[in-house]
């Protein structure tokens, strides 16, 4: 390949990993071509990213049944619209990103039936997509950092990543549930609506919230644990209502969980020399959260990146930017190899498009 | 004896204390300084750094009293929540495996870790932050461990199963041939009775890591 003449790669990103369907288009410029050796950082053009997102009734949360039709009926009218936001058609596609995984099983298949379709119609290759990884790239592209710890936070995940050797590492993650579905499942005791989040709703409750409860506090070495101390703040909620009130109780909730998770990324921090601390995951749009991470980013004379709700919560475009980097260096996925999994591990990943 | 700039010498900056190097009574010691972190609420942090304190000054001594490698407690100072403790010179583990080319002295010193562990255990010691960066190989190629801040006092199987695991994540996230060290480490710490139940938990902490719904 002629590395010396100027290359685009646009690609489109499917993701319906969970209870969001995401469509996104990126366009990538290489002004001098695509060369073997080096870290990829094309210029980043966004040219769609629009999302739907399936909320059951406040008090409940959401089946894979239920999220799967939700995905396969909204699915065409949402690339369509990307299609008209992006101002290109399905001629202009270098490549079509789907999440692989991981993720919940009937959503994730309902989205890749319809990327493994439109790759066969269209004539344009298939490039399977760790999610995890697409929320990183995504991270590193809209905020230019350059080698940060990265703390991912989500519903189904949390986990502290560095990068080495081409491998996203995790070096601490939950032992048991992720922070996310801790949040979702208390917002659902104390009935709080589901839209636009559970955990926005929390946040929005632990703001008004003054008086600390202490509440169980589990880091082990780079490890946290959320199991007890949701049990421990759901028999509170329910058996002592009258000693607490709702914004308290998210107020404390916030503060002890959060306070875990800047201690880990702090640990995962000074044990390799890093200074700088990128977070994402739906959860990573939490002010308080970016905020806490600020305040021990410069204690350390680093600095904290974070997204807002456009990238941090699962969308299209972070599967078609992970996707085109891989595209970029030969990266496809075959239609027979075209299948789903629930558990794809961040560490799996080959990460060829970085040194 | 308060800390002037004069005499101590500060080695590390970790993540939750300033370690220094300094001398009291003609005796090199090392000075632990928990300082408090402005992001948490000033309860937690109290709390937090009061336990850890006390914490790891009583984990200390319980080592000692049964034999494992360990400082010596020196001093705790509760107002400026520092413990003062004997200085151990020598390289970490993690420094001793990265310069070291001897497969044989390698699987030795593994066994060690693996044996020390397993007895550290069976006094329901459970140490919380294991990493190779937290024992020291000193002048008489004793294996020292240190950093007990986030250590307990425990009887559980789980405690002492995830305290293997962080050590296991510890490797693999710190030594290139994390698989063969950890391996003989478990070898020598599967070495008597009791540690079966614990190495079968072991297996069940590991599957909940890789078989965890990933959604979202």
């Amino acid at each position: 390949m002629d590395t010396k003449a100027p290359r685009t790669i646009v690609a489109l990103g499917l993701e319906g990993s969970a209870n969001k369907l995401g469509i996104g288009i990126v366009k990538h410029v290489y002004p001098s071509g695509i060369s073997s050796d080096c870290e990829l950082s094309p210029e980043y053009v966004e040219l769609a990213n629009v999302r739907d997102t399936y909320n059951p009734p406040a008090g409940e949360g959401f089946l894979p049944r239920d999220v799967a039709v939700h995905h396969r009926s909204t699915i065409i009218t949402l690339i369509r619209q990307a299609f008209e936001e992006a101002k290109i058609g399905p001629q202009d596609l270098d490549c079509i990103c789907y999440t692989k995984g991981p993720g919940m099983g009937a959503p994730l298949q309902s989205v890749a039936l319809v990327a493994r379709t439109l790759s066969q119609i269209w004539d344009v290759p298939l490039v399977g997509v760790n999610h995890c990884v697409g929320h990183i790239e995504m991270g590193r592209a809209i905020t230019g950092a350059q080698n940060p710890v990265v703390l991912y936070v989500s519903g189904g995940n949390t986990q502290v990543i560095a990068y080495s050797q081409q491998t996203y590492r995790i070096f601490g993650e939950t032992l048991d549930i992720a922070i996310g579905n801790c949040l979702d499942r208390f917002a659902r005791v104390l009935m709080l609506p589901n839209d636009p989040s559970p955990g926005y709703n929390i946040e929005q409750y632990a703001r008004r919230g003054s008086k600390f409860i202490e509440l169980p506090y589990t880091v082990k070495g780079m490890d946290v644990s959320f199991s007890g101390i949701l049990s421990f703040i759901e028999k509170m909620a329910k058996t002592e209502a009258d000693k607490y009130s709702p914004e308290d109780l998210c107020y404390s909730l916030q503060e002890t969980m959060f306070a875990m998770l800047v201690e880990i990324t702090e640990r995962a921090m000074a044990h390799i020399g890093a200074t700088e601390v990128l977070v994402v995951g739906g959860v990573g749009c939490n002010v308080r959260l970016q905020e806490m991470m600020g305040q021990m980013a410069q204690e350390r004379g680093g600095k904290v990146f974070a997204t807002d709700m456009r990238y941090c919560i699962d969308n299209g475009i972070m599967i078609a930017q992970a996707g085109a980097l891989a595209f970029a260096r030969n990266f496809t996925t075959s239609i027979e190899d075209s299948w789903i999994t629930q558990r794809f591990r961040t560490d799996q990943v080959h990460v060829e498009w970085r040194v | 004896m308060d800390l002037t700039m004069a005499e101590q010498e500060l080695i590390r900056q970790g993540a939750e204390a300033r370690v220094y190097k300094t001398v009291t009574n003609g005796r090199v010691v090392v000075a632990k300084q928990r300082f408090s972190k402005s992001y948490r609420h000033p309860d937690l942090d109290a709390k937090l750094t009061r336990g850890r304190l006390n914490q790891e000054a009583r984990s200390l001594k319980r080592c000692k009293e049964h034999g494992i490698c360990v400082p010596d407690v020196i001093r705790v100072d509760k107002n400026s929540a520092t413990l003062f403790i004997e200085f151990i010179s020598g390289p970490t583990l993690k420094e001793w495996i990265l310069a070291n080319d001897s497969e044989d002295q390698e699987k030795k010193l593994m066994a060690t870790v693996g044996r020390i562990l397993y007895n550290m255990h069976s006094f329901d010691i459970i140490h919380g932050d294991l990493t190779t960066s937290n024992m020291i190989l000193d002048n008489s190629n004793q294996l020292v461990l240190i950093d007990f801040g986030l250590s307990q006092i425990s009887t559980s199987i789980e405690d002492k199963a995830v305290d293997l695991y962080v050590l296991e994540r510890a490797f693999i996230s710190t030594h290139p041939n994390s698989e063969r060290l950890f391996a003989t480490v478990l070898e020598a710490y599967a070495d008597s009775e009791a540690s079966h139940l614990i190495l079968r938990r072991l297996e069940d902490v590991r599957q909940r890591g890789r078989k965890r719904d990933m959604s979202g």
